[in-house]
């Protein structure tokens, strides 16, 4: 029934009932919206739709197959123990993330990981996934520096923060940095500055070194930086050998190296590949009559190639479950993981958890998910007096964590005291005097919002 | 400036790892030109080889029974998938055949990492090889040379049994002509059944002979699927002189490219792969 029907009403009855319940529909308004809706913080990205409920989605972005696998389960595993230990208010993740009671504000932290065999478009599509399907609040997870960079850049157009696990590249917080993403492991820059003084010193000035190099990102930012410091140092670069990521006969490689006069033998592929480039360097007899050097060494690399090969071998490692004597959170960490997964964790497991810890402890401090108030959080120069690798803190300019690079040496299969004992540490050197100029990689951060 | 010394060893490399490129290879592309079935499972079958072949390795500590358990566990394997699975999508369009044997070769490598966990295996080589020969021109693995020797070897059984045998003279028969072969009254299906048996022999066979060199994972295969394909686009799909010309091309196309630009290996493949393809298109040897 029209309104118009009936001229000689002023305002027909309908139109005063709807009137008069959307008046009250109106004044019950603030009472049946959530809280969140009321807060100051506008919606970005997955917030606040990704914390509505009792728990906070953790996106686990990682290469389960293909050459990085192992390093990737493992990763995978620190990063679930770290997350086991917020929800169960565990005091090895509270004395890193000290406001944390149980969970991350409250909330419980549940988490899902998908597999992206190291491609970068794979990486992409999960992570798209988790945004969409499980709105997660941040994204975690990288062995490949290329998909650590890919993630960087999605992170930052999708306003949803991302934090590489391992990712040796300059680039990541270099001119792919962005602002939603955050990288505490070490990398190109650090290990070679870390190594290069090593190397120098105990293995001479002037040597001849060929690299055998994985040929994305990674690679060719270990190649740049540690040949930017051995060759201050004295040392020459006869060859570079760039290999395809995940190739498996390197006997072309070899027989170049072989015949190119080096005494030096620089590994830097990661996972699989380093196993089978100093196999098959072994084969070809290089190992016979060059020196080996792994300035960024992976995860299960002495396991799987075998202590002989690996006696006596300059290495650097973001972790290494014997520093618990330095490090007592470490031996902690150390401990609580063999405990529930029956083996000592490698370096990618260590990284995962810091970054989980670091990212509560962040949110905590910012009180709220809202991510320019986490960035500001992680960007406010906080000191952790302590951590799985000691003191360590933010650097607000490129995002990348402060923190120390183990140098190690194979030791003698003869020398080994446990069936663990693969290193001795030669030295453990601290952060700020390996790190680059912030401005030195392009690193220019986006907005937050 | 050119390095004689490397030149020699590498074109010498690319023998040898040509014609292990190559018994694989054979296998894929008789597959291929009998069943028309694209077996993208045959980089999964490689690794499996090399897998069963360890776990026998491990249990009696001889190389030879390795080898032949190798072979002869995927070789069931392929006879198997044959029967269970494929026989069912010849009918099908070509691309639910590739879906098929796609999904079959991911099955199997999770199979075998649920097993065996992501890290690599190590298979010894025999000891009776000992770790390096200096053949003059180049100091070499000896064991890749043992492994060339056995793949040429190899490479003639299967020569022998498709060309001087009656069941090998069907199988060429079917591969021109699968329905003139039914029609003469032969049983095709056995012959596909066989066919994809010996096609998968091949690729665990290679699997476990490769398995010192490389170490073995559970991925191991994907790289070689890829290779092998490519070897067949060159040699020509089908055909057994083919994969061997191909095989042989591919590996000097790989040792040989690194020697002047290491990153271009593989890209050069791809690129007289492409060069092949425009040419002619049925490959060097190919006929359809």
């Amino acid at each position: 029934m029209s309104d118009t029907e009936n001229p000689r009403a002023g305002i027909s009855r309908r139109a005063m009932l709807l009137g008069t319940a959307g008046a009250a529909a109106g004044a019950m308004l603030p009472l049946a919206l959530p809280s969140w809706a009321l807060a100051d913080d506008p919606a970005l990205g997955t917030f606040p739709a990704g914390q509505a409920g009792d728990s906070v989605f953790v996106g686990i972005d990682m290469p389960l197959t293909g050459t990085y696998a192992a390093a990737g389960a493992d990763e995978q595993k620190g990063i679930e123990l770290a997350i086991e230990h917020l929800n169960n208010g565990d005091d090895l993740i509270k004395a890193i993330s000290t406001k944390t009671t149980k969970g991350v504000l409250g909330k419980k932290v549940v988490s899902g990981a998908a597999d992206e065999a190291a491609k970068p478009d794979l990486a992409v599509q999960n992570a798209t996934k988790f945004i969409q399907d499980n709105k997660a609040s941040v994204l975690i997870g990288s062995v490949s520096s290329g998909t650590a960079v890919a993630l960087n850049h999605f992170a930052q157009d999708q306003k949803v923060i991302y934090l590489p696990g391992i990712s040796g590249s300059n680039d990541t917080t270099g001119k792919d940095c962005t602002r939603y993403s955050f990288r505490a492991c070490f990398y190109a820059y650090m290990a070679s500055a870390a190594v290069g003084p090593v190397l120098l010193d105990k293995l001479g000035k002037t040597r001849k070194a060929a690299y055998l190099t994985p040929d994305y990102t990674y690679g060719h930012t270990v190649f740049d930086s540690m040949t930017k410091f051995t060759e201050a140092g004295g040392w020459t670069t006869v060859t570079n050998q760039l290999f395809p990521l995940g190739a498996t006969d390197y006997s072309a490689y070899a027989l170049n190296i072989a015949n190119s006069g080096a005494d030096t033998l620089v590994v830097i592929g990661f996972g699989n590949d380093a196993v089978n480039s100093i196999k098959q360097a072994k084969q070809f007899g290089l190992l016979d009559k060059m020196t080996l050097v792994v300035p960024y060494m992976s995860p299960y690399l002495v396991q799987q190639v075998g202590q002989d090969l690996m006696a006596g071998v300059y290495a650097g490692l973001d972790f290494y479950w014997d520093i618990g004597d330095k490090f007592p959170l470490a031996k902690q960490f150390v401990d609580k993981f063999e405990a529930k997964y029956g083996y000592k964790p490698e370096w990618g497991a260590e990284a995962g958890y810091m970054q989980i810890a670091l990212w509560a402890d962040a949110v905590e401090t910012a009180g709220t998910f809202y991510p320019p108030k986490v960035i500001a959080a992680y960007e406010s120069g906080k000191k952790y007096a302590d951590s799985l690798v000691g003191p360590v803190e933010w650097r607000a300019a490129d995002h990348q964590l402060i923190r120390p690079v183990i140098v190690v040496q194979g030791k003698k299969a003869s020398d080994m005291k446990s069936k663990d004992d693969y290193y001795s540490v030669v030295e453990i050197v601290p952060g700020d005097k390996l790190l680059p100029d912030p401005t030195a990689f392009g690193c220019n951060l986006g907005s937050p919002t | 400036m050119l390095n004689w010394g490397n030149f020699v060893s590498q074109l010498f490399n690319g023998l040898v790892s040509g014609a292990l490129l190559a018994l694989i290879s054979a296998g894929l592309t008789i597959v291929y030109g009998t069943l028309g079935v694209l077996n993208l499972a045959h980089g999964a079958l490689f690794m499996l080889g090399g897998y069963a072949g360890f776990v026998a390795f491990q249990a009696t500590g001889s190389f030879p029974i390795a080898v032949v358990v190798g072979a002869l566990f995927v070789a069931i394997v392929g006879i198997l998938i044959e029967r269970v699975i494929v026989r069912y999508f010849y009918s099908r369009p070509e691309e639910d055949q590739i879906l098929v044997t796609f999904g079959i070769g991911i099955v199997i490598v999770e199979i075998v990492r649920y097993f065996f966990g992501s890290l690599s295996q190590t298979v010894q080589a025999p000891t009776v090889v000992s770790p390096i020969i200096n053949l003059g021109f180049v100091i070499y693995p000896e064991y890749r040379l043992v492994a060339f020797a056995i793949v040429v070897v190899a490479l003639a059984a299967l020569y022998l049994l498709l060309y001087r045998t009656r069941i090998g003279m069907v199988v060429r028969a079917g591969i021109e002509d699968s329905q003139m072969v039914d029609m003469l009254g032969i049983n095709v299906q056995r012959i596909f059944m066989a066919v994809f048996g010996i096609g998968a022999m091949a690729a665990g066979f290679a699997g476990i002979i490769n398995a010192p060199i490389i170490s073995i994972t559970p991925n191991v295969g994907d790289d070689i699927l890829i290779q092998c394909f490519v070897v067949v686009v060159i040699g020509g799909v089908g055909s057994f002189a083919g994969a061997i010309v191909g095989g042989l091309i591919a590996g000097e196309i790989m040792s040989l490219t690194s020697m002047f630009n290491p990153q271009l290996s593989q890209v050069m493949l791809y690129a007289v792969m492409t060069l092949v393809l425009i040419a002619r298109p049925q490959g060097l040897f190919g006929t359809r």
